[in-house]
């Protein structure tokens, strides 16, 4: 067994886990924290993608005792309080999903593409920078329709963006 | 997965000391390719030795001649890094069309050279650009690291601790990728040095990264794409699988040999 200590949306945790433990197993089983999606299990899908120190990771492709002593960020850290992230907002209001099984993942892709390439992002970014992440339902245009205004929204309210 | 001690060094001489004592040890560097091939319980090891946490290892470093990239610089590090832009574009570029953006978070140099895939893309820029593979022990010359499939010139207990690529004049990149897995079905770097020209491919060669020797020659006489017309790579040695047999990897090489010199010539 090995103990890890990191931060979780903001929150200290530690566990004694065996080394072989993924961390999004840790993330669902440990903490329960089932926002976050497995699909393929085989790092491409990406419903599993969380932020390591404020970066889109696999989760099933990372060692819990990888992400000792680092900050972790995963869908249910992204809302503060009551009110959603402009992220997901975005997602809700432009019907961004249908069964919702690829949703965290996309959102936790997107806020990520935000830190990388900013406010202002075209249809051809967005969708190149989703080809980490698989729908299997909605064909991607809401998606992509909900990402650049989520962008703009995290612009304009950047006092809302995920406590990371 | 099966069960494993897992060990973070926080030096380099640290995890030297962790792989000289344990005898089923493995370096973990990204973990892209060695976490899946543990899940699929085809890597069984009884020690796995994290370089994560060795900051001397990461890091680009930038000199008239030549830019150096430590072992653990990921592939996103690289293909944003201003240095590597200026200097030689086609590696930044390379970077970039490795996995995606998450992967690219994770995935490193050093484990892409350690591991040498006959299907990932850096073999084929450091065996164009002739760059140097630095291990703990001793600087190894592209040309002679890659020995085959997943096959290099490391001994054991030796680690990469970076690799150092010589500014060339033109190079460029052309990558078709298989859609799902995005690695190369075919990739051939291109690259005009102070002394030479070289093609480099990977994706196709079944005994992995190989120049092509006939690009090569014909690029010296003029470098032109137009100077790689009618020439074929013979596609006795290549890999055929059901993503694409032999004939059809040799035709591609051809197509991406002359759109990497297309493309270096524009730049």
């Amino acid at each position: 067994m090995s103990s890890v200590s990191l931060t979780v949306n903001g929150k200290a945790v530690t566990a004694e886990i065996e080394p072989r433990t993924l961390l999004v197993q840790f993330l669902r089983e440990h903490l329960r924290l089932t926002g976050t999606h497995v699909g393929c299990d085989t790092s491409q899908c990406g419903a599993c993608v969380v932020h390591l120190d404020g970066e889109a990771v696999k989760a099933c492709t990372v060692l819990a005792v990888q992400a000792d002593g680092r900050q972790v960020t995963t869908i249910e850290g992204l809302a503060a309080g009551g009110d959603l992230h402009p992220m997901q907002a975005a997602f809700r209001e432009h019907h961004g999903l249908q069964c919702g099984y690829c949703t965290p993942g996309m959102i936790m892709t997107a806020v990520d593409l935000v830190r990388r390439k900013g406010h202002a992002l075209d249809e051809t970014t967005i969708r190149h920078e989703l080809e980490g992440n698989l729908c299997r339902c909605t064909g991607y245009h809401n998606i992509v329709k909900a990402i650049a205004a989520g962008a703009t929204a995290m612009g304009q309210a950047p006092a809302r963006q995920a406590a990371e | 997965m099966y069960a494993f001690d897992y060990h973070r060094p926080a030096t380099l001489k640290e995890a030297l000391s962790l792989v000289a004592k344990q005898e089923d040890a493995k370096i973990v560097a990204g973990g892209h390719t060695l976490i899946p091939t543990m899940k699929q319980r085809l890597a069984a090891p009884g020690h796995l030795i994290d370089l994560g946490r060795i900051p001397d290892l990461v890091g680009i470093e930038r000199t008239p001649r030549a830019v150096t990239i430590g072992a653990m610089t990921t592939h996103g590090a690289v293909a944003e890094s201003a240095d590597v832009k200026e200097a030689i574009p086609a590696l930044s570029e390379l970077a970039a069309l490795i996995g995606d953006p998450a992967v690219r978070h994770r995935g490193t140099i050093g484990g892409s050279v350690a591991n040498n895939d006959p299907s990932a893309d850096y073999p084929a820029a450091c065996l164009a650009l002739g760059a140097t593979i630095i291990t703990s022990k001793r600087r190894i010359p592209a040309e002679e690291y890659f020995r085959g499939l997943f096959e290099t010139a490391l001994e054991d207990g030796e680690i990469v601790t970076g690799v150092s690529f010589p500014i060339p004049h033109k190079a460029a990149y052309e990558k078709f990728r298989n859609p799902a897995s995005r690695y190369a079905l075919v990739g051939v770097f291109v690259a005009k040095r102070p002394s030479d020209i070289r093609v480099a491919v990977t994706g196709a060669g079944s005994n992995g990264v190989f120049r092509w020797a006939e690009a090569e020659e014909a690029l010296a006489k003029r470098f032109s794409a137009k100077s790689l017309d009618g020439l074929k790579a013979p596609a006795d040695d290549l890999i055929g699988d059901l993503h694409a047999d032999a004939e059809y990897r040799a035709h591609l090489i051809g197509v991406m040999a002359r759109r990497a010199v297309q493309a270096a010539t524009e730049r």
